[in-house]
């Protein structure tokens, strides 16, 4: 169980994120969603120990994450940043997915054991990244190298996984893959989800519950048809927009409304 | 994995068998030629020219292109930056510095002085980027070159208000050399650097997280302030050691770890002890060459190291096999 209680901090002295509340569970899939500067990334870094509370707690089972010592916590939680990490010299798809076990190699262990290398061989295959494991990071395309930061993440065995915005750079068709295989891992082997998105059709279409941040505080929260309507949508992102539903799953879809048409058709 | 450890083997025994090679080339070669089929049967004279001068001199061209090299290796990683040396930090300008004083000050133990030098710029350095606990990474980099251009000013204040043989001296010193006759301060430098070498391969699986970048290196739960700590610590102390014997020697620590990761990749576990063998091969070579092609007088090995290192970079780097991070 992850909890986060009135937690509020921020950078310098700029407060970022005022009184944020919310409890997850295992199993759970949060999108988090908001426009741009809403702290929806120093949610994320509050919640993965890199950004200190100010003010309130981040707990995980109980235990503050301040108690928890970055080893243990990269066991049970792993981040997906938004870019590939750029590693200074080139690394192979593999040995860049072997990093992802760090955490469960011992202080000064220089090789990793058998066990290590089944698990990086399994979540290969989950992630499809076997046929690029002698490729370097660099010669990947957007998707293939999203799959490959997922398989790090994964080979961290973690039972949370933080991502911001996993699809930001990608084509509809991986940006279907990659939450596919992230819808697949949550129902599958319940990990917990945390998900940073921008697009809110792809947010509808597969969190079970989202916040809505403006400004650094939760605007709202609930389930995609409770966060996702027009009257919501317009305060927040000062957009105007018509909430359709997609016929196959009957979750929300959003339209947007250019300007000029605004006036033509609505009044 | 054991297909490449296997390979990792392979390279270490290469480079070690090339190593002997050019250390019985080196062992031969000199003003007095020493025939090899002679170097395991010396004859009397020959027997001091290769214990006395010629070993002690191929030791130190060992210890301090090992440390060089695995100092820069250090340094590149950590600062994720192909362009560092060991002396971007200030250890050369510090130990110069201290050098410069002591001739000066008619001080005689130079290379005491020299690592006293090299210890205080890195501690100011040190302590002038660390803030809450954190050591910052850019702030590290940019003192220390200020930290350098301070010191070499204020060496060439004091080459300008020095008499002739105090700049004789101390010029001498900056130039480099491998010329050092005192066994005990052999060995004492090359213990120094050998245990500092042996507990940073120790590290080399961070390293290899920590290039990755700091945040990503916290996600995966290495403890970096502590990480970043010790390695800096090693690298400053064996360059500093280094320094101090031989003066400044440029190019080992910057070139020796770009053919490395050409040679073996990237990944540190490998890349340090490679880079410790080919530092040392590196120097001794340079030193040979120093001291033989225009025997009997010699050629600063500083001359060969920039002029052959410089012009091998150049050439790999146009092949295009040379990468230079992004």
């Amino acid at each position: 169980m992850l909890k986060l209680e009135k937690v509020t901090t921020g950078y310098d002295a700029k407060a970022i994120l005022n009184d944020i509340s919310f409890t997850l569970e295992k199993g759970d899939f949060l999108g988090v969603i908001g426009p741009n500067g809403s702290g929806k990334t120093t949610l994320l870094r509050v919640m993965s120990k890199i950004l200190p509370p100010w003010k309130g707690k981040v707990t995980l089972e109980g235990r503050r994450l301040d108690e928890i010592k970055y080893m243990e916590l990269a066991k049970r939680m792993a981040v997906v940043p938004q870019r590939m990490p750029e590693p200074f010299f080139s690394y192979s798809v593999r040995d860049f997915i072997l990093l992802g076990r760090t955490p469960y190699l011992r202080r000064f262990q220089l090789l990793e054991s058998e066990e290590d290398l089944r698990v990086v061989q399994e979540v290969m295959e989950e992630t499809d990244t076997l046929g690029l494991e002698e490729r370097n990071l660099e010669d990947l395309s957007g998707g293939e190298r999203q799959r490959t930061i997922i398989a790090q993440a994964l080979a961290q065995e973690p039972e949370i996984l933080l991502l911001d915005e996993p699809t930001s750079h990608l084509d509809i068709g991986h940006q279907v893959e990659i939450l596919d295989l992230v819808r697949k891992l949550n129902r599958e082997k319940k990990v917990m989800v945390i998900m940073l998105l921008h697009d809110l059709n792809l947010a509808s279409e597969y969190c079970d519950r989202l916040i809505l941040l403006k400004e650094g505080s939760i605007f709202k929260t609930g389930t995609p048809e409770e966060v996702l309507t027009y009257e919501i949508i317009e305060e927040v992102y000062n957009a105007l927009v018509i909430v359709h539903k997609n016929p196959l799953s009957s979750k929300p879809h959003i339209l947007l409304v250019p300007k000029e048409l605004r006036h033509e058709k609505l009044s | 994995m054991e297909r490449k450890v296997g390979k990792w083997m392979g390279r270490l025994i290469l480079l070690a068998l090339i190593l002997m090679a050019v250390s019985l080339l080196a062992l031969s070669l000199g003003p007095a030629r020493i025939p090899l089929s002679n170097i395991f049967h010396p004859q009397e004279i020959e027997s001091i020219i290769l214990f006395k001068i010629r070993l002690p001199r191929i030791i130190l061209g060992l210890v301090v292109g090992a440390a060089l090299a695995v100092a820069g290796v250090i340094f590149q990683g950590m600062f994720r930056n192909p362009l560092v040396e060991p002396y971007t930090l200030g250890i050369s300008g510090g130990a110069a510095l201290g050098v410069s004083l002591a001739v000066i000050a008619g001080f005689r133990m130079l290379p005491l002085a020299g690592f006293l030098g090299a210890l205080g710029a890195i501690s100011l350095v040190y302590f002038i980027a660390r803030r809450q606990g954190i050591l910052r990474i850019s702030m590290l980099l940019l003192t220390g070159v200020m930290i350098s251009f301070i010191a070499s000013a204020i060496i060439l204040l004091i080459m300008s208000l020095a008499h002739e043989h105090q700049l004789h001296g101390i010029l001498f010193w900056i130039m480099g050399s491998l010329e050092e006759t005192n066994p005990s301060l052999i060995k004492l430098v090359s213990l120094i650097i050998l245990i500092a070498i042996a507990i940073s391969f120790l590290f080399s699986r961070a390293l290899n997280v920590l290039s990755l970048g700091e945040e990503e290196a916290l996600h995966l739960g290495v403890n970096i302030e502590r990480t970043k700590r010790t390695l800096f610590i090693l690298g400053s102390l064996m360059a500093g050691a280094a320094v101090s014997v031989s003066g400044i020697i440029g190019f080992v620590g910057l070139l020796v770890p770009h053919f490395m990761r050409l040679l073996v990749g990237p990944d540190h576990r490998i890349l340090l002890p490679t880079s410790c063998l080919a530092g040392g091969i590196f120097l001794i070579a340079s030193d040979t060459i120093a001291r033989t092609v225009i025997s009997p007088l010699e050629i600063p090995v500083g001359v060969i190291t920039g002029i052959l290192g410089g012009s091998l970079f150049i050439y790999f780097l146009t092949k295009r096999t040379l990468k230079l991070g992004k």
